[in-house]
């Protein structure tokens, strides 16, 4: 559990296992709100701030109260037989939206400029399904609270970087004669693909 | 049956499909379809959803204040799929193991909260729960073909029997790797679009 395991983390979170293009999480918002860099630059850094704070959140409450015998610290012995890990959807989507709702209040009272940045994408995330889909994942590897704090992170720094890339391109579409039926939605897809073709050449990083 | 019933239900099948049309529940619909038998379980499990909270929401829609409406759909949302994601556990384990987070994930699918927000807090339980099964099979018809091109086309097999003999077994067909990795989900979902607007040219883009 040395540095360069975390940093291989975040590696594989943020390129081999781009949340977006590897496993298709975040995709409404991915392909609604990329018309434009200003606004994917904004929703993208967003996620980057959610994602960080509610992944090791969630992976507090899950290894400290829902796992099976977790409450075993808190309630002695008898506590180890309890599992509660079928209640993680709805704790986990509470966690979000609860946080999310904090980070809005939290930055429009201190970060009034970066309120008006990001405010309208903030309610936005809490059902944005990137976030709760690393939280699962979270619970799926069976994380501690350190790595899923590195992997929330790399997986918000992932999907930023897939967001502006895809919104860059199509910002270059316009000058473009795309067949009728594929304008829009159709060529978003195309790209997106392509994209994903693309950073699969970082498959097997390793430091 | 009269008219209204009838365009609730015929509607999102084609011409307000949630996948090509309304941009929802995209994420699922890329990411359970390697296989046509994760599909068609993703597909029963998104209908008794969606079919569910309609009629509950629906039910509830008089009763919930205006300021707290998301919250109370998505409590009512992840209790669901909590139901759903226990019985897959108990009855199809190895299915509910390869769907790994994302039956939890139709918690943030945006078809579910779609419907809830604009169809089930303004119309009937009863219209509701059509309008709800209706966007299923919307959902469900895009699902299927995805994932019985990724199938047949990736593996040579569909539900899990040989169509194509691969070469390694003796066959002639070389499976094309591309279709089970997520960009072939990508290519596939963006010709199904290209197809659809070139049938029916009032549901081009502008753009």
């Amino acid at each position: 559990m040395d540095l360069v395991h975390y940093i291989n983390l975040l590696l594989k979170a943020i390129f081999v296992e781009n949340i977006a293009l590897a496993f298709f999480l975040g995709m409404c918002s991915f392909l609604a709100v990329s018309k434009k860099v200003d606004t994917a630059m904004g929703l993208g850094l967003a996620v980057v701030f959610v994602l960080t704070l509610t992944t090791p959140l969630n992976a507090v409450i899950s290894n400290y109260l829902l796992k099976e015998g977790a409450l075993a610290w808190a309630l002695g012995d008898e506590a180890a037989k309890y599992d509660l890990s079928f209640l993680e959807f709805i704790t986990f989507i509470a966690t979000i939206a609860a946080a999310v709702q904090l980070v809005e209040m939290a930055i429009d009272k201190f970060a009034p400029s970066l309120y008006s940045a990001l405010g309208v994408f903030l309610p936005l995330i809490a059902v944005n399904c990137a976030i709760l889909g690393s939280s699962l994942f979270m619970v799926e590897r069976e994380y501690t609270v350190t790595e899923s704090a590195v992997f929330g992170f790399g997986s918000g720094v992932g999907f930023w970087l897939a967001m502006v890339a895809l919104a860059a391109i199509r910002e270059r579409l316009k000058y473009s004669d795309v067949p009728p039926g594929l304008r829009g939605l159709g060529i978003t897809f195309m790209i997106t693909g392509l994209m994903a073709m693309g950073f699969m050449i970082f498959g097997g990083i390793q430091l | 049956m009269d008219k209204a019933t009838k365009a609730t239900l015929l509607d999102p099948l084609y011409d307000k499909n949630p996948i090509t049309l309304q941009v929802l529940g995209i994420c699922s619909a890329l990411a359970v379809t390697t296989k046509l038998e994760t599909a068609l379980v993703m597909s029963a499990a998104l209908t008794f959803v969606l079919v569910s909270s309609n009629t509950i929401i629906s039910l509830l829609r008089n009763k919930i204040p205006g300021s707290i409406r998301i919250i109370t759909q998505l409590a009512v949302i992840a209790s669901l799929v909590i139901v759903a994601d226990q019985f897959l556990k108990a009855f199809v384990y190895d299915t509910s193991k390869q769907l790994s987070v994302f039956v939890g994930l139709i918690i943030t699918n945006c078809i579910v909260m779609g419907r809830a927000e604009a169809f089930a807090m303004a119309n009937p339980p009863a219209a509701s729960a059509v309008d709800g099964f209706a966007n299923s099979m919307g959902y469900s018809v895009v699902l299927i073909y995805v994932a019985l091109f990724r199938e047949l086309f990736g593996s040579g097999m569909v539900l899990g029997y040989p169509v194509f003999t691969q070469v390694k077994d003796g066959g002639w067909y070389e499976p094309n790797v591309l279709m089970t990795l997520s960009p072939g989900a990508f290519f596939l979902i963006g010709f199904l679009i290209w197809v659809q607007r070139s049938l029916t040219p009032d549901l081009q883009e502008a753009d």
